[in-house]
Formats: C-alpha cells, structure tokens, sequence
C-alpha cells in the first residue's frame, strides 16, 4: 500500500463490459473528470471507503481488448496499469470488469493483466442480466482456474457493489497478494491465442450458456442491421432527432426568453437611464439570454446522442455507415465522432481517440469541425425564423426545419468531399486500414445515467455562458458603446463607436459575399463561441436602436438586411472556422500547428466562396 | 503462465474458405487464421493479433447474421457469444469450415 491507508485501484475492462456505471456505482458524487498531462485523454478519478475504512482512489480508465495499445486511449490504460505515467501512482489492486453475459474477451484480459504482477480480482458485472438470461456460472471454479478472485456486481442496482467493497479489503488487505514484478510483455499472436483458448477453455468448465441465446437483440438486429430498412431508419432517426431539435425545444425556449425579457424590463424601469443601465441590459441580459435561449436545443440534441449510445445503437450505426463513410476515405469508426460533432466539436475531435489509424484520425479531426455543431443552432435559428416564413408543405413538414434540415446536410456532405479530397490528394496510395468493432447487446438507457449525461453538458454550456460568452458580451458592449459620439452628433450613437470603425475596416473584405458591418462587427467575437455572433448582433442592434428594438433582434433583422445577406450569412456559418476552442483542441489533438492552419485556411475558403456564390446567386434571382 | 497447445488444425479432410467470401446465414467453425492480403493497411501479424483479440481463434464457432448494403460489406459474425462487425476484406484471413 502506498501512504498511510489509501490504495490505489485501477478499472480495466474491455469496452462495453459497463465500466464505467460499476465506477459510478462506487464512487458516486465523490469522481472528478480531468485531463491527463500531456494528453487529452479523459482522467476520471474516484474516491470510496470500504466497509472496513480504508480510503480508495479509483481511476476508469478507457476500455481495451488488451493491454497492447493501438490508440492514444489506450496507451493511458497501458500506461497507468504498468505504472510508466510519472503523474500517475501505480495501482496498488486491479479490478477487471466484465460483462458477466459476454466472457470470452475480458477473460483472455484477466490472463494478461495476471501478468502484471499487481493483486488482481475480475468483476462479473450486469450479473442480473446474465442470471435473467439463463447464463450459470460457477464462480468459485471460474475464480480457482483463472487464479484471481472473482465478485459479482450490479453496477445500476442500489447495494448491487456491496460484494466488490468487501472483497476489496480482503484483498487489500492479503498479504498473500504481495506485489510482484511485472512480467508483461505485447503478448504475440501465438500467446494470445493460447490465452483464448485457455479463456474459453476456463469458461467450457465454468459457464453454462443458455440453449436460447438473446434472441431480442438479434431479432432486433434483422431490422435495425437490415441492408436496406436499417438505413431507412438511421435517416429516420436522424430527421427526426433534428425536427425534435426545433419543435420539442420551442415551448421552453419561448419560456426562457420571455423570462430574460421580463429581467431586462425590470432592471430597465428600476435603473436611471445612462451607462450602467445600458451595460447591465444590453450587455449583459440581453446578450447572455440571447445564447442560454438555446440550452433546450442543445439538451435535446445530446439526450438524442446519450439515448443512442446507451442502448448500443451508435456501434450499429458506424456499421451501417461504414461503407458509405468508406467511399468518402473516412473510417466506419468515424460515424460515432461525426455524430458527436453535431453537438460540438470539441468532445466529437477528442472522441476520434478511438480510431487506431492515425491517418484515419487525422481525416476525422480534419472535416468534423464541417458537421454542424449546437453553437451553429443559434445563429442559424435566428436567421431562419427572421427570414424564412413557417410554412407547411407537404401537409407535414415546416419549411423552416427543412432549410434547418438542407443546412446539416449541406455540413454533412461538404464533409464527406473534403475527406474525399485530403484522401486523393494526401494518401491515395495508401491502403484503408481495417473496421473491426463489437456490436453490444441492446441494452435499455438508465434514466439516471442519461441524466447525469443531461446535467454534465448542461453545466459544461451554462459555463461558457457564465465565462467566455459573458466576457464576450462586455467587449462586445464596450466596443458598440465607446467612444461616446461628440455633443450634437446625428444619427445612432453606434456610428461612433470602436465596433462601427472595427466593422467599416472589415468591410471592404466581406462587403462582396453581402455582409454589413454590423455583421462583421458580430463576426469577431464570434471566433470565442459561433452563437456570440447572435448576441453580438443583439447588443450592437439594440444600441443603435434604442429600447424597443431591444429584444425582438429578429424583427430587426428582416428589416434591416436583405434576403442574400442573411443566406449567404447562412452559408458562411456552414464552412467558416469561426470556433477558436476548436483550433485549439485540433492543435492539441493533432499535436502540430500545420494542421491546425490546414483547417483553418480550407474552411475560410470554403466559407468565403460559398457565401459568395449564395449571395450573388441570390442577388441574381431577386433576393438582393 | 499461459499454456502453448498448438493443436494441429483437425479438420483434415475437410475443405476450408475464407470467411469474407461467405453468403449471410453460413455456419461454421474457424480452421484457421492465416493472413495473406498484404494489402490492408495493416502489418500481416498486427492483423492477426487483433483478429484474436475479438475473439476469432481456432475452434470458435462463427455465424455471419448480418450484411451491409453496398457489396454486402461489412459483415456482422457471430463468434462464440458476441457479435463483431468487420470487413470482408479482413474476413479473408479466417479459414473456415
């Protein structure tokens, strides 16, 4: 043990054997998520007290087939097991989980990790679906033949831990399990097969499979894998997630901004006109409201994407898309970070870890910032609803949320040629590396975990609100109000001000795709988070306007710009790398500034051109 | 330690094919593992190695439920209990009969 009482317990199990909910059944609230140094490879670090007092810091550590890694995720779990990362104390015991209805895998796991020489015990976890689905196992033979302690657990059932705590003290506390050096070594094709045969062998004299197998998850498996109706319903589920966005989102959103409009009458009538009334209404509530409005989208998205996850869909969907994503030089393995980066491509770039290939990897980090993220939402609502009327057509479908609906395709297939282009251009040659993935059991969401997810984004947006969009805001209002126009001056205060001679500056450049300079203005803040550029557009609007412009900012615009303007602002938000926390999460993940700069100059391009040609176009037609 | 029992392939007599060249519904058992497409993008024996890994070693019954769209690609086998999802391609290298 090292220090006075604590011990160190590592998570090792192979992905999907529920890991990570057996880590939250034991450390409950007590966990804390962080970076590894030097890698962003998530660090999810617990604290527990057995029944006996002793402390324990737990550490989940990303899932692996084996301790050979393949991907930077993997080299952590490696790593932290063998004890090589200087930040990291090597774990004093090892828990290997497993999902107790599919053993073959983590059994041939347990064999390697023995290696390592630490005090060892297997969790047999999701033990309720095993005994539910027939699976007998004998677990003091399958304990005596592999040569570790074997507990079971239920990770989402209250007290379903109670025996790995107490089987943790014991082995904490047995001297028989004295640490020995370790003897791992990247086990070779010949003694990983001996270790399954082994594995099977163990399972052979320890198991008893039921003469049924699950048969739900393959029936479901017929349609949902079926060549044809499986991809029906992806798409399916695919618009109807992103009409949920729009129609499920309304009433809240509605809600939200009414709320702020109240707060912002309130301070109005309650503050003596003049700077600081100024500052806390335009500035603060109205800019800050005009993005937290959209935290019912962005929840909805991620609870479609939690939903998806949990219930094992997501590995189906990367094996529906493979082929299609195959054509494009992206990897099926792709589908799962692309999606993610619908909601933002922050987690969507760190979640391509999982792809081994580095150039596979590479792609993906490339042309994920094009899938339209949540922070797109805002400014994309706001122009739809100020420009496109609420139709019906076809008797079912809103015309709004099919132009919402054209926008994320047009993201998706910009996507799909620019990985097309990177792989003609940067490895034709090379051959594309294999897809090998493990299709899970369905398994139905837990509501608590779904929650936590919820509550984590949540949080994670409310933040940025809090921080980077705040400080944003009061630039924002400092540059639309300072300096204050000389005595006598005509015409709105803003003409005066830092942002209008920011935007005029600006204005030679992106006067030819159709925008003013008020939109310029909003373009610059509009690097920190895409959605400021709505609030920057509120605050600098609502200064020029006075009061009672304030807060309906999407009247204003359809009064104020042309029908070109808005849809090559539309474009533009399609392609432009307007995301600085996204550069910086590729330089870090890529490790290199060249492809930082790639991305950057290939998505200004292409933003520039494409606002260009809609604006003309749309000029050409009669929409100027 | 782990045990080194090289069981020589048993199915004498029998015929073995490539798992990547059978229909959707086939049943059988793994002859063999043996890679020879050098052109995957992956060294011979890294593909081996992560072909075991799943689960994909002599002996291991193996049933494909399911087929992709386009070429039938990917497959989806059933091996012993769990389902892997992989490509015909890489499906060349497991012999089965």
């Amino acid at each position: 043990m090292s220090g006075a009482g604590a011990c160190n317990c590592a998570l090792v199990g192979t992905p999907n054997s529920g890991k990570t909910a057996l880590f939250n059944a034991l450390t409950g609230s007590r966990q804390k998520v962080a970076n590894y140094p030097g890698v962003t490879v998530e660090r999810k670090a617990g604290a527990l007290t057995t029944p006996a007092g002793l402390s324990v810091k737990v550490v989940d550590l990303p899932g692996t087939y084996s301790l050979r890694a393949r991907s930077p995720d993997e080299e952590v779990t490696r790593d932290v097991v063998l004890g090589r990362l200087q930040s990291e104390p090597p774990p004093d015991v090892i828990l290997c989980v497993a999902d107790a209805t599919n053993l073959r895998l983590s059994l041939r796991l347990v064999l390697e990790l023995k290696r390592v020489g630490r005090p060892l015990m297997l969790v047999l976890n999701m033990f309720d679906i095993a005994k539910r689905r027939g699976v007998e196992i004998d677990i003091a033979r399958m304990a005596a033949e592999l040569g570790v302690p074997v507990v079971t657990a239920i990770a989402i059932r209250k007290g379903g831990t109670e025996e790995v705590l107490r089987r943790l003290d014991e082995l904490a506390a047995d001297h028989a399990h004295v640490r020995q050096a370790s003897s791992w070594q990247a086990p070779t094709s010949t003694e990983l097969r001996a270790a399954q045969r082994e594995a099977d062998a163990i399972i052979r004299s320890s198991v008893k499979m039921p003469v049924k197998p699950d048969n739900l998850t393959t029936r479901l498996d017929a349609v949902l894998l079926h060549p044809v109706a499986g991809l029906i319903i992806l798409f399916v589920i695919l618009f109807v997630m992103f009409q949920a966005v729009f129609a499920w989102a309304q009433p809240l959103m509605s809600t939200i901004s009414l709320g702020f409009d109240w707060i912002g009458a309130e301070v109005h009538a309650a503050l003596p006109p003049g700077l600081l009334q100024s500052f806390i209404e335009h500035g603060v509530i109205s800019g800050v409201g005009s993005v937290i409005v959209f935290l019912p989208q962005i929840l909805t998205l991620f609870l479609f994407i939690l939903l998806l996850e949990d219930l094992g869909y997501m590995a189906r969907a990367a094996f529906l898309m493979d082929r299609i994503m195959g054509g494009a030089g992206l990897h099926g393995r792709a589908f799962i970070p692309l999606l993610s980066s619908f909601a933002c491509a922050i987690p969507g770039i760190m979640a391509t870890r999982v792809i081994d290939n580095k150039r596979d990897r590479l792609t993906t980090i490339l042309v994920a910032p094009l899938m339209t993220c949540s922070a797109r939402i805002p400014v994309y609502t706001l122009i739809i609803g100020a420009f496109i009327p609420a139709h019906q057509i076809w008797g079912w479908a809103n015309l709004q949320g099919l132009v919402m609906f054209g926008l994320y395709a047009a993201g998706i297939f910009s996507a799909l040629g620019v990985s097309f282009l990177f792989k003609f251009f940067f490895w034709r040659d090379d051959p594309s590396p294999p897809f090998m993935l493990e299709l899970p059991d369905y398994k139905l969401p837990r509501v608590k975990s779904v929650a936590l997810g919820l509550y984590t984004r949540a949080k994670a947006f409310l933040t940025r609100a809090g921080t980077t969009i705040f400080s944003m805001m009061v630039l924002i209002w400092f540059l639309a109000s300072f300096p204050r126009p000389p005595a006598g001056a005509a015409g709105p205060a803003i003409n005066y001000s830092l942002a209008a001679a920011i935007g005029r500056f600006m204005e030679p450049v992106l006067k030819p795709i159709g925008f003013n300079w008020q939109i310029d203005v909003a373009l610059v803040p509009g690097m920190a988070a895409r959605e400021v550029a709505v609030a920057a557009l509120g605050t600098v609007y609502s200064i020029q306007g006075g009061n009672e412009a304030a807060q309906q900012i999407g009247h204003v615009l359809a009064g104020q710009w042309s029908l070109a303007t808005a849809l090559a602002l539309l474009a533009w938000y399609i392609f432009a790398p307007q995301c600085a926390s996204t550069l910086a999460v590729i330089r870090r993940e890529t490790g290199s500034w060249k492809w930082m700069a790639v991305t950057f100059g290939y998505m200004m391009v292409l933003a520039y051109v494409a606002a260009f040609a809609t604006y003309h176009i749309a000029v050409a037609l009669g929409a100027g | 330690m782990f045990l080194f029992d090289q069981t020589p392939p048993a199915a004498a007599g029998k015929t073995s094919s490539p798992l990547g060249r059978a229909q959707a519904g086939f049943r059988g058992r793994i002859h063999a593992i043996e890679v020879t497409d050098a052109d995957c993008g992956l060294h011979p024996d890294e593909l081996e190695r992560r072909l075991i890994e799943l689960g994909f070693v002599e002996g291991a019954s193996v049933e494909i439920l399911h087929e992709g769209m386009f070429g039938r690609d990917p497959i989806a086998v059933r091996v012993n209990h769990a389902t892997i999802a992989l490509r015909r391609r890489e499906a060349m290298a497991i012999l089965v009969t």
